[in-house]
């Protein structure tokens, strides 16, 4: 069983995206996703400083088994990446919506969030796949 | 998926098992095979190496072979001496074609004087079937129906047998036995497909799942699926047909000479009468432009299958035909095929991975050490 904090806003590919305090946005990828991918053995970030408009390719995590994209849940510029996933992509696994962070977004514009989904309609997407 | 294709899915008569087991299951040629259990790839990897992992397949094909003076009637397609085998000794083999390219890679048991068990790939087993039964008139061939096979593969292995069928553990590499394992007869070899000391199975399909609760019952059995069946043979260097070797590929470019009996090549006994042999013997003297290595990663980029291999020029020189993460490792090591000057252990080459070379090292394999039981 995944769990989906409420807290979060989701894309349909899977990634959550976190306003915080400071208006900017973390971005990550849900536990259903790394569930899904299995044991992840790699991930390639986006560089710092690219500007991605939402539904961009960001970067791809690869497990054991595959090699998948992961997209921009909304436009912005990365402003920071997580280092720890270098040398320990399996944090994505252990702890996907907190230390396994994969990017945070200065966004182009915050209203882009809207058009994401909340915690109920992500899990009811999960559930029709 | 379609539904309809979906239903067309053959399974396994151990199907409910791996579904009992929460196996994630996908279609594998023409069957619904499970990719993984809910431990996942690398565990399941680790597991099978330090402990015992237990697999389903029986999807490959299942094939005896019979009659007077089949032996020297399969040396017309195998290039290995099959006279030369003992009963219940086995010999890894491949049916070579005309232009001397691999049209499948099997394992065949002697099971008495005129009578012969093949092994062979799921995908082609229709196709070798067909095969054999156009070249060896006469000769009754037919694919043994609703029988399984269960590999038991790792440490633990032997011990676990020697519980179940004692007889089985006095087996060395590639021998096989008649044995009962809980009221159900049995053919047991010391075999397998992941570089370990292990067992397969051939079982009727109606006493399949009864072997495969036996033998999950001991603590150091559990199912391993197929993501991991293939990580495990990658390590061990072994050859997985469609990928690393095809019907335009040569035994001599994929590093398979060695699978070539003596007595079968130019200066042998027996030398050629199998298809493609001049093709074969004349690389074998003139050596080919092309070979089959295996590469380490230096970094944490999985290469994979398809990937672009290119030298410091920038020049495409080959490419990758298998290619992961390995667990036991902890490395990415791949398979590709290189010209011949490049095939030497330590030549450094890059791959295009999404658009960036990434380093890699032309590395010497097995990647892992084989544990096969030689006595």
């Amino acid at each position: 069983m995944s769990n989906t904090p409420t807290e979060l806003k989701y894309a349909s590919s899977h990634e959550w995206a976190r306003l915080e305090d400071d208006g900017t946005i973390i971005v990550g990828i849900s536990d259903h996703a790394q569930q899904a991918l299995g044991d992840v053995v790699f991930v390639e970030n986006p560089e710092l400083g690219t500007t991605l408009a939402a539904g961009d390719e960001a970067g791809v995590v690869e497990s054991v088994k595959a090699a998948s994209d992961i997209y921009a849940p909304v436009g912005g510029e990365v402003i920071a990446v997580n280092e720890v996933l270098e040398d320990a992509p399996e944090t994505i696994n252990a702890d996907p919506y907190h230390d396994g962070w994969f990017y945070r977004l200065q966004p182009t514009d915050i209203a882009e969030l809207e058009n994401l989904l909340d915690a109920d309609a992500y899990v009811q997407q999960c559930e029709d796949e | 998926m379609s539904t309809e294709a979906e239903t067309s899915l053959k399974r396994t008569a151990l199907y409910d098992l791996h579904i009992a087991a929460n196996a994630k299951m996908v279609p594998f040629a023409g069957y619904t095979m499970p990719v993984q259990y809910p431990e996942g790839v690398m565990k399941e990897h680790l597991h099978t190496r330090n402990h015992a992992g237990l697999f389903d397949v029986s999807h490959m094909g299942q094939i005896i072979v019979s009659g007077e003076g089949a032996a020297a009637a399969l040396e017309r397609l195998l290039p290995i001496d099959v006279q030369a085998l003992a009963v219940n000794q086995q010999s890894y083999a491949l049916f070579t074609n005309p232009k001397g390219g691999i049209s499948d890679d099997l394992i065949i048991t002697r099971w008495a004087k005129d009578r012969f068990f093949l092994i062979v790939n799921a995908a082609c087993k229709e196709q070798d079937l067909a095969y054999l039964q156009q070249q060896l008139k006469g000769f009754d061939v037919h694919a043994v129906a609703d029988q399984c096979l269960l590999a038991l593969q790792g440490l633990a292995a032997k011990e676990v047998m020697a519980s179940l069928a004692p007889a089985a553990c006095e087996l060395l590499f590639m021998q096989g036995c008649r044995a009962e394992i809980d009221g159900a007869d049995c053919f047991i070899t010391r075999s397998g497909y992941t570089g370990e000391d292990g067992f397969e199975i051939s079982v009727a399909a109606g006493d399949a799942q009864q072997l495969a609760a036996a033998l999950l019952r001991f603590n150091s059995v559990q199912w391993i699926g197929l993501g991991a069946r293939d990580s495990l043979r990658l390590e061990a260097g072994l050859c997985l047909y469609g990928h690393d070797m095809n019907d335009d590929i040569s035994p001599v470019e994929a590093g398979l000479l060695w699978s070539i009996s003596k007595s079968r090549r130019i200066d042998g006994e027996k030398a050629g009468g199998f298809p493609g042999a001049e093709i074969i013997f004349q690389q074998i003297s003139a050596g080919v432009a092309r070979k089959r290595v295996g590469f380490r990663g230096e970094g944490r980029v999985p290469v994979r299958e398809g990937a672009e291999i290119i030298d410091d020029a920038g020049t495409v020189v080959g490419k990758i035909c298998s290619g992961g993460y390995g667990p036991s490792i902890e490395a990415v090591v791949a398979m590709g095929y290189v010209p011949t000057e490049l095939a030497v252990p330590g030549t450094r080459l890059n791959a295009m991975v999404r658009g960036k070379p990434r380093p890699i090292v032309v590395t010497k394999m097995p990647f892992v050490e084989q544990r096969y039981f030689r006595g």
